[in-house]
Parts: C-alpha cells; sequence; structure tokens
C-alpha cells in the first residue's frame, strides 16, 4: 500500500509527463476502441442490409454476384427469371412469402427498383426493420414511384415531383424513358442501406414503361405507345431479374435451396443470403483488420513512449532508490514503484481513453449517420473492448519490468552512495 | 539471545570483515570494530577510504565478503537480502550526506517514511504516526516545518529532517555519512547538539562518519579508520614510503 502511495505521489510530482503519458496512451486506446466499434458497426451495417429472407433466387451464376445486384445494386444481372418459373417456386408448399424483382434501369445514378407490395410487407434490414414512408405512400398505381431518403435529400425531391427513368444504368442515359415519366408519391425512411439509395416502381409500371421496346432496343419512330393509353391490365409481366424467399421454418429453406440448385430444367439458383454475406465480407473486411492492426500498433507505440520516459528517469531518481533502499525498501519495492506508476499510468490512461472514445461517439455519431449511413453502436464496452483495455494494462505494466530490474540493479551497485 | 544472564549484545560487532571492489582492489580489511548500545562514535578518515562502504555493510546494504557484520546480535551475513532489509527499515535509521529526502513528499511525509515502509518499525511507536512525527520533529526544532515541501527548505532544515526521519520509532542503531559537510560551523554545531540529544533520547548508538576529526570532542569515541582498517594503514604506509 505504502509502495502505490508513493508510485501515485511520485506520478502527482511529475504532472506534466504523467499527463502526456496518460494523454499519449489514451488517444491509443480511444483510437483502439473506435477502430473495434466502427468494425463491428460496419459488420452489423453489411450484415443488416438484408434481414428476414431466407433465400435469393435468380438466374444460373456466381452466388456473390446475385448478392451484390439483388441487395447491393452493384453490377447487372446477365440473365432473367420467367415469371413462369417464380410462379412455379412461389406456390411451393414451403413458400411463406416471395418478393418479386426487377432490376437493370436507373434515375440519375440511382437504381431502379421494380417490385411489389410484397416488398414493402416482408423485407427487413437490421434484424427486424421493415421499410417505412417517411411521406406518402409505397408505389401502388402504374406510374407511382417512391425514392429512398438519400435519393429525395440529394435530388430535392417532393410528393408530385415527375421522375423519368434512364435504360441501362448510364447517369445521364440518351435513352431517357423520357415520354413516360413516373410521378413521385412517397420518399421512405432512411435504413442505413442500399434502400436509401434506390428508386422504386411497381413491377407493372416497370414493364409499362418497356411495353414499346422490342429486343431492348427504343420504338422506332411511329411504334411508341402514349403513356395515357397504356392501361394496368393490358401490361403483362413475364420476366423478372430475381426473387426473394420466406419460408416456413429454416429448415425448409434448405430443402428448398436444394431442390431449386439441383433442378436442371429450372435454370435457377438459390442462396442463402447470411452465408454469401459472410463470404463477401471475408473480402471487403480486410480493411477493417488492417485497421485494427495499425490501431494496436498506435498502442504499442504509446507503450514504448512510456517505458522511454521510465527509462530516461531512472537516472535522475538513482538518489530516491537509494533512499529507499536505505529505509528498508527491498528488491519488491523498487521494482513495485517503477511497475506501479507504469500500471497507474496505463489504468488512467485506458480510462479517459474510453471516456474520450464516448464523448467523441456521442458527439459525432448523428453526423456520422447522416453523412456516412453509417449506424454507430453506442452500447456500453463489449467482451472485446475490456480484453483489449486489460491487454493494455497489463502490456503497459510488463513494460516497466525492465526499467525496474535496471533501477534495482543500479541501487544494488550504488549502494547508499551515489555519485551526483 | 537466550543466555543465563541478560547479557545486551553491541549495537555493531564487526569480525574479520573483508570487502574488495569487483576489480580486486582490497578497500576494507577490518579484524575488530565494535560499538557498545547507546555510544557515539565518531569514524574519520581521508576521502575514499571506505568509510562509505562501511556504513553500507553495517546496514546491510552491501554484503560483506568475508567475516561478520553483527548488527544487534543478529549477523547480517546469515539473512536473506530481503530480511536483511526488514531488518535495516526496522533497526535502523540512516543520514546521507545531502540530498536525503523524496522530493514529492511534504516534511511530515519524509519523517514518517520509514514507519509506513516497516509496519515493524511503526509497531516501535509509542503514539500514531501523525504525534510521533511531531514529537521528533519538534525535537529537531522543525516542528514548524511539517507541512511544507521539501524543495524549499534550506540544507541545515534538511539535514533535521533526514535527521528526524532517521530517529523516528527510535532504531537502536544510526549510521550517518558525513551529514554535517554541506553545513557552516554554526549550523553545523547546532545540528550535531541536537542529533546528539535525539539519539540519546531515542536509546540509539551512533556511528558517524567524517573526514573531520575536529568533530571529536563531541562524541564518546573516535576512531581513525587507520586504526581498524589494514588496507587503510596499508595506504598509509605506502604514501609514506612514497613521500
Amino acid at each position: 500500500m505504502t509502495i502505490l502511495w508513493l508510485a501515485l505521489r511520485s506520478l502527482a510530482n511529475r504532472r506534466l509527463t504523467s499527463a502526456i503519458t496518460v494523454i499519449t496512451i489514451a488517444l491509443s486506446v480511444a483510437l483502439l476502441i473506435g477502430v473495434t466499434n466502427v468494425q463491428r458497426s460496419a459488420r452489423s451495417s453489411f450484415e443488416g442490409v438484408i434481414s428476414g429472407t431466407d433465400l435469393i433466387v435468380g438466374p444460373h451464376g456466381g452466388a456473390a454476384q446475385l448478392m451484390l445486384y439483388v441487395v447491393f445494386h452493384l453490377g447487372s444481372p446477365i440473365a432473367n427469371v420467367d415469371y413462369a418459373d417464380y410462379e412455379a417456386v412461389a406456390a411451393h408448399p414451403a413458400v411463406a412469402w416471395t418478393i418479386p424483382m426487377s432490376l437493370g434501369d436507373s434515375h440519375r445514378g440511382f437504381r431502379v427498383v421494380a417490385t411489389n407490395a410484397d416488398y414493402f410487407r416482408h423485407f427487413r434490414v437490421h434484424g427486424d426493420r421493415s421499410i417505412e414512408v417517411a411521406e406518402g405512400s409505397f408505389p401502388e398505381g402504374l406510374w407511382d414511384v417512391a425514392v429512398g431518403s438519400d435519393v429525395a435529400r440529394e435530388l430535392g425531391y417532393g410528393l408530385g415531383d415527375s421522375v423519368v427513368v434512364t435504360h441501362g444504368l448510364a447517369s445521364t442515359g440518351i435513352s431517357d424513358h423520357d415520354d413516360k415519366p413516373f410521378t413521385l408519391v412517397g420518399t421512405l425512411e432512411p435504413t442505413g442501406t442500399p434502400i436509401d439509395r434506390s428508386v422504386y416502381v411497381t413491377l407493372q409500371g416497370f414493364e409499362a414503361m418497356h411495353i414499346d421496346w422490342a429486343s431492348g432496343a427504343p420504338p422506332r419512330p411511329g411504334e411508341a405507345i402514349d403513356q395515357a393509353s397504356i392501361r394496368p391490365e393490358d401490361v403483362e409481366v413475364d420476366e423478372i431479374t430475381a426473387f426473394l424467399v420466406g419460408t416456413n421454418s429454416r429448415i425448409e429453406s434448405l430443402g428448398l435451396q436444394r431442390e431449386i440448385n439441383t433442378n436442371e430444367d429450372g435454370g435457377l439458383m438459390a442462396i442463402l443470403p447470411g452465408v454469401t454475406l459472410s463470404e463477401l465480407w471475408q473480402v471487403v473486411g480486410y480493411a477493417e483488420r488492417a485497421l485494427l492492426l495499425v490501431s494496436i500498433l498506435v498502442v504499442l507505440v504509446g507503450m514504448l513512449g512510456m517505458a522511454m520516459t521510465i527509462y530516461t528517469s531512472l537516472e535522475a531518481r538513482r538518489r530516491e532508490m537509494a533512499i529507499l533502499r536505505a529505509l528498508g525498501t527491498g528488491a519488491r519495492g523498487i521494482v513495485g514503484l517503477l511497475v506501479l506508476e507504469a500500471g497507474a499510468l496505463s489504468a488512467a490512461g485506458c480510462a479517459l481513453g474510453v471516456a474520450a472514445f464516448y464523448a467523441v461517439l456521442l458527439a459525432l455519431r448523428p453526423l456520422i449517420r447522416a453523412e456516412l449511413g453509417l449506424q454507430l453502436s453506442a452500447r456500453p464496452l463489449g467482451g472485446l473492448e475490456w480484453l483489449y483495455i486489460a491487454a493494455v494494462i497489463m502490456a503497459g505494466t510488463a513494460m516497466a519490468i525492465p526499467p525496474a530490474i535496471k533501477a534495482y540493479r543500479d541501487a544494488l551497485t550504488d549502494g547508499l552512495t551515489v555519485r551526483l | 539471545m537466550s543466555g543465563s544472564s541478560e547479557r545486551i549484545e553491541p549495537a555493531i560487532a564487526v569480525r574479520g570483515l573483508r570487502f574488495a571492489y569487483p576489480d580486486g582492489e582490497p578497500i576494507l580489511d577490518i579484524d575488530r570494530f565494535e560499538v557498545a548500545r547507546r555510544e557515539r562514535v565518531l569514524v574519520h578518515g581521508p576521502s575514499g577510504g571506505g568509510k562509505s562502504t562501511l556504513l553500507g555493510l553495517l546496514a546491510g546494504v552491501i554484503p560483506a565478503q568475508a567475516g561478520q557484520v553483527i548488527v544487534l546480535g543478529t549477523d547480517l551475513g546469515g539473512l536473506s537480502t530481503g530480511r536483511r532489509d526488514r531488518f535495516r527499515g526496522e533497526h535502523i535509521g540512516y543520514i546521507f550526506q545531502m540530498f536525503n529526502l523524496i522530493p514529492y513528499l511534504s516534511v511530515a511525509e519524509n519523517i514518517g517514511l520509514p514507519c509506513r515502509l516497516s509496519a515493524e518499525r511503526r509497531a516501535r511507536l509509542g503514539a500514531p504516526l501523525s504525534q510521533a512525527v511531531s514529537d521528533v520533529a519538534s525535537r529537531l526544532g522543525i516542528g514548524d516545518l511539517l507541512g511544507r515541501p521539501v524543495t524549499r527548505l534550506s540544507v541545515g532544515q534538511q539535514q533535521r529532517v533526514a535527521a528526524a526521519r532517521a530517529l523516528i520509532g527510535a532504531p537502536e542503531l544510526v549510521l550517518a555519512d558525513e551529514p554535517t559537510s554541506a553545513l557552516d560551523a554554526d549550523h553545523r554545531a547546532r545540528f550535531l547538539e541536537l542529533l546528539f540529544e535525539s539519539c540519546h533520547a531515542a536509546g540509539s548508538a551512533l556511528v558517524f562518519v567524517s573526514h573531520d576529526r575536529g568533530l571529536a570532542t563531541h562524541f564518546d569515541r573516535e576512531v581513525s579508520m587507520a586504526d581498524i582498517d589494514r588496507t587503510a594503514a596499508d595506504r598509509t604506509a605506502t604514501d609514506r614510503t612514497a613521500a
């Protein structure tokens, strides 16, 4: 106890170096915990893009590719799914619900997703969040369109605005569907997923837009059909890009997946979203792991800085050690004093670092969410963070052991005479 | 210790003590040296004559290479390093030539430190620690300095604080390594007077090393290094031959 008291008094006496050391450690700990938090938040945000869906079904191809264009709206579909094949799967007894989707067009750089009311009824993000309208309603009519929150904000859209869809994915296409504009009926609440950057129309609307197109080419002059003359019952959907499936139970989804994938005639492929997301994360997660490695190195640099401070202070403290020896302090006391000082600095650094992390987190969370769409979690520290903190305190304490042993050796050779 | 007669062991009994530098050059070779309980002894000799090494050996900070150092009846060579440290904390007070004080503690904390570091030393106090600190401080005339940071003391005041720290808990033996060499004549006399009074009150023996033989009149006994240490006698002889 006396040694701890001495350690704290000694640190208090060297306020400036102690404070600098504590701040160095605090910054590195805040960085480490921050990176851990961003890593975890990014992963949960990444995996939260699709929830509650048991299977994604699309044309044969790569699983990752299917996931990328259906969920992340990246890349383009290579083939389509016959509507009849879709209906066959939808009628399967294991299936609870389905969401058909058609993709491939865009609006000023934002992807257009054609789907039906089941999308808004069954699609979930971040565990159990459904998609909500911020204003207006989901698209129902042939020429209705709803936009995600980012689209509404960036393009300054409001209800009643006219939206012209571009054929293909160029931001300003030469082949705008400008003869068949949609009317904005709703804007969606932010979700922190690609939904925020999507434009939603009905499958019928998507089909109607292309009604006078032939083999992927715009209508020849004179063959265009006037928008006003198209009635919903004239429109027939015969192809979609992919569809999502919810089954009655998890086990049935595995059986259904096998059934779809082994059916040679169907030409369909079913993937489990969770599995494919994990595979994708292995690829995109490298950046986070590199970041973690860097922050661990920063912590090590902080620790080494502290060890260096202790080393350089030893020469000036030889007198103090000789006095303590004269008063009956043994090896344990001398080593303990320096080790406790380092331990106290490390612990104080960790405490300050955690406080700084939460202060910055709470201050910047709304901004990060708005600007980056990343929902940082503001939960109490998890097991991993506590493990890091324990490791920092232990490593910091251990850093003092070599200088402490040197101090004791010096004290032994000095005896009670220190030449100054 | 448990003889039929209650014989009190001397404060110090040194027998056949030899000590050399790592390079083999001998520094000390003391056949016999004794200090009785409560005795005040001045050990004088030239600088670099092994006086500080002798104190280190008596305090048990440096282990003897040959011979015995028996303090209060305990052979220090028979104790482990840790036990020697504890023994020193309990039974010995030590005063350095200068820079005696822990800079980050107050005067009172410096004086009380031996009792915080050694439970045995603390157990010797007849009073609560703060009371014991102020008693020993007022005996040394520094009762009004207790709350002060030690960095704001004169050298004379620092040495008195060091003496108070050496004497708290009334150790049987006080070792002092030229504690007056940085003081002027007036302060030196006053310091010695207070140190003697305090040692007397505490019942402590005092071994005081100095190169200044002029202090001898104050002590019960003076010992020249050349008288007890054969290496010193040899050095003197060599010097004479060279001259």
